[in-house]
Order: C-alpha cells, then sequence, then structure tokens
C-alpha cells in the first residue's frame, strides 16, 4: 500500500478550524457555566487533537493496525484517568 | 548493515519499510501518551483537591502569549505536515523550505516561552522560599476559601513548570530532529518515494502539539471569568 497524498487545501482548511477553535476556547473561558467551563474546554480540545490525529498525522488513511494502535492506546489512558479518578471521587463517601 | 539505497537489508520492499517505522513510530507515541497521561493525572488530583489556588496561580499566567503560543505552535504543525506533503510529492525544495518554518515557529515557541518563564522568576512564582502571590491577585472569598492558598498555589506552579518544561524539552528534541532533517533535505535525500524520516518526524512534532493543545486549556484557562 503507498501512502494516501492529503491535499494541502485540506490542510488549510484543517489549520483554520484549529485557529478558530483556539479563539472559541479562550472566549468560552471568560463565560460563566460553573463546573461545565472545564468541560466545554476539554471537549474543544479533544476535537482539537482528533483533527490533528486523523489529517495531519494520517490516522484517518492509515493502515487498520495503526488505528488500532491508537484507539487501544487512548483506551489505556481512559483507563488510568478513570479508575484513579473514581477512586478519588469516593474516597468521601465513607 | 547492509543496504541497497534506502532499502535495508530486512526489508523486502520500501512500502514494508515504511511501514514498519510507522507502526514503531506509532508505539512509541503511545508510549508518550502513557507518560504525559500520568502527568496529566496527577494535575487532576491536584486540581481537584485545591479549586481556590490553581485559579489563583492559572490567572497570573499570562493569557495572551499563551494564546499566541499555541497559535505559533498549531501553525508549525501546518508547515510540517505541509513538509511531509511535498515529501510525497517529491517538491524537494519545498521540503527544505517547510521543515525550516516549522524550525523556526518552533523556536519563536521557545522564546515566548523564555519569556514567561523569566517573568515568573520576577514576580516570584517559582515554587520555593522566595514564592509570593501578591496580596491584590487574592481576594478575601478566596483567602477565606482555601486559607493555605500560597502552598497550594506552589503545587499549581510545581505542575506548570513540570508539565511546561517536559514539554519545551520534546520541542528542543524536536528541533534538533528537524536540523538534522533540513540537512539531509538540502542534500537531497528526500524523494517521492523515499521520505520516511520526513514522515516520522512529522508524527512526533504533530504529537508535541497535541501535548500543548491540552496544556493550554488546562493551566491558562482555569476561572479566567472572574479577573
Amino acid at each position: 500500500m503507498s501512502e494516501h497524498i492529503v491535499s494541502p487545501k485540506l490542510y488549510l482548511g484543517i489549520i483554520l478550524t484549529l485557529m478558530v477553535l483556539t479563539a472559541v476556547t479562550v472566549g468560552a473561558a471568560y463565560v460563566e457555566l460553573g463546573p461545565w467551563n472545564i468541560v466545554v474546554a476539554l471537549v474543544i480540545a479533544t476535537f482539537k487533537a482528533t483533527l490533528v490525529v486523523l489529517y495531519f498525522m494520517h490516522v484517518r488513511y492509515s493502515p487498520g493496525r495503526t488505528q488500532l494502535i491508537v484507539v487501544a492506546g487512548v483506551f489505556w489512558l481512559g483507563l488510568l484517568l478513570f479508575m484513579t479518578l473514581a477512586d478519588y471521587a469516593t474516597r468521601s463517601w465513607y | 548493515m547492509h543496504r541497497t539505497g534506502e532499502l535495508y537489508g530486512h526489508f523486502e520492499t520500501l512500502d514494508q519499510q515504511r511501514e514498519s517505522a510507522s507502526l514503531g513510530m506509532w508505539i512509541f507515541l503511545i508510549t508518550e501518551v502513557m507518560f504525559f497521561g500520568g502527568i496529566f493525572l496527577a494535575y487532576t488530583v491536584n486540581r481537584h483537591a485545591n479549586p481556590v489556588a490553581f485559579a489563583l496561580g492559572s490567572n497570573t499566567l499570562d493569557l495572551r502569549l499563551g494564546a499566541i503560543n499555541t497559535g505559533v505552535l498549531l501553525a508549525s504543525s501546518f508547515t510540517m505536515a505541509m513538509a511531509v506533503w511535498a515529501g510525497h510529492t517529491g517538491k524537494q525544495k519545498l521540503i527544505t523550505l517547510f521543515l525550516i518554518l516549522t524550525l523556526v515557529l518552533g523556536g519563536i515557541f521557545l522564546g515566548i516561552k523564555t519569556v514567561e518563564y523569566a517573568g515568573k522568576f520576577e514576580h516570584h512564582l517559582v515554587p520555593g522560599s522566595s514564592f509570593h502571590i501578591p496580596a491584590e491577585d487574592v481576594s478575601a472569598a478566596a483567602a477565606k476559601a482555601d486559607p493555605d492558598f500560597s502552598a497550594h498555589a506552589q503545587l499549581f506552579f510545581s505542575l506548570y513548570f513540570g508539565m511546561t518544561g517536559l514539554h519545551a524539552l520534546h520541542m528542543v528534541v524536536g528541533a534538533g530532529l528537524l536540523i538534522w532533517l533540513i540537512r539531509q533535505s538540502m542534500q537531497g535525500r528526500y524523494t517521492a518515494k523515499y521520505n520516511t524520516p520526513v514522515e516520522m518526524v512529522g508524527l512526533y512534532w504533530h504529537f508535541v502539539d497535541i501535548v500543548w493543545i491540552y496544556l493550554f486549556p488546562l493551566l491558562y484557562l482555569i476561572d479566567r471569568r472572574h479577573k
């Protein structure tokens, strides 16, 4: 399999989207959302990271085994965060 | 090692060689995800325990410089992606040009980061015996909610320097790799057929960009609305 060539136009679209999202996340930080501020910030960051992984890092066009590694990595990171935070979040219950 | 042209002896084809390199690079990047993941976890646990002090610390950071740096780093990811594109399409001069642009943008990022660090030293915001948050930055409500805010804000700054420092260290390594690539590229080593090193350094550079995509909101954007 030879590499898929992404057009510079698509890259330009991605970088413009990333820049706009950076402005949006700064703007959103000044809006009073209580506990939702951090959620909004992380959703925007994750969306930006996903664009970088899929397009700049070509994962969208990569072989299945590369995609499997990415998904497995994110899954294990999720386990690390979820299990530890589940512990901290429930300590005060007892 | 035995090598025919760009093809190392233990591979059958250039495509197979390239895919093996890509697989290995991704596995390395996942170990990096785990490395940074643990630090992000430490950040989360400490921020959850000390919300007031983390907001105080975050508000002392220069949001303008942080936002500009985010733009600079994203732009460098774009030029890196373009260098890989130039490699795939065999445009040798453009490979060199985009690699140099990426290096320059990376240098600007590190320069701005240095200015920020210097400011923290000047304003006594480095954890240690001289650490001091100016009284006018601490509202009465904050001081009441967390009387020990000075100690807890030092936790924030320890994490700030640790996380941004490790990120900057990765940038320095990336800059070294870029200099190596630029030299090779100027000698015409990368063609449409063989450009795997450009692509692999590209993956690394984008990964470092992603770390910053998370660092920026987590460090600079806590509780900004009260300022």
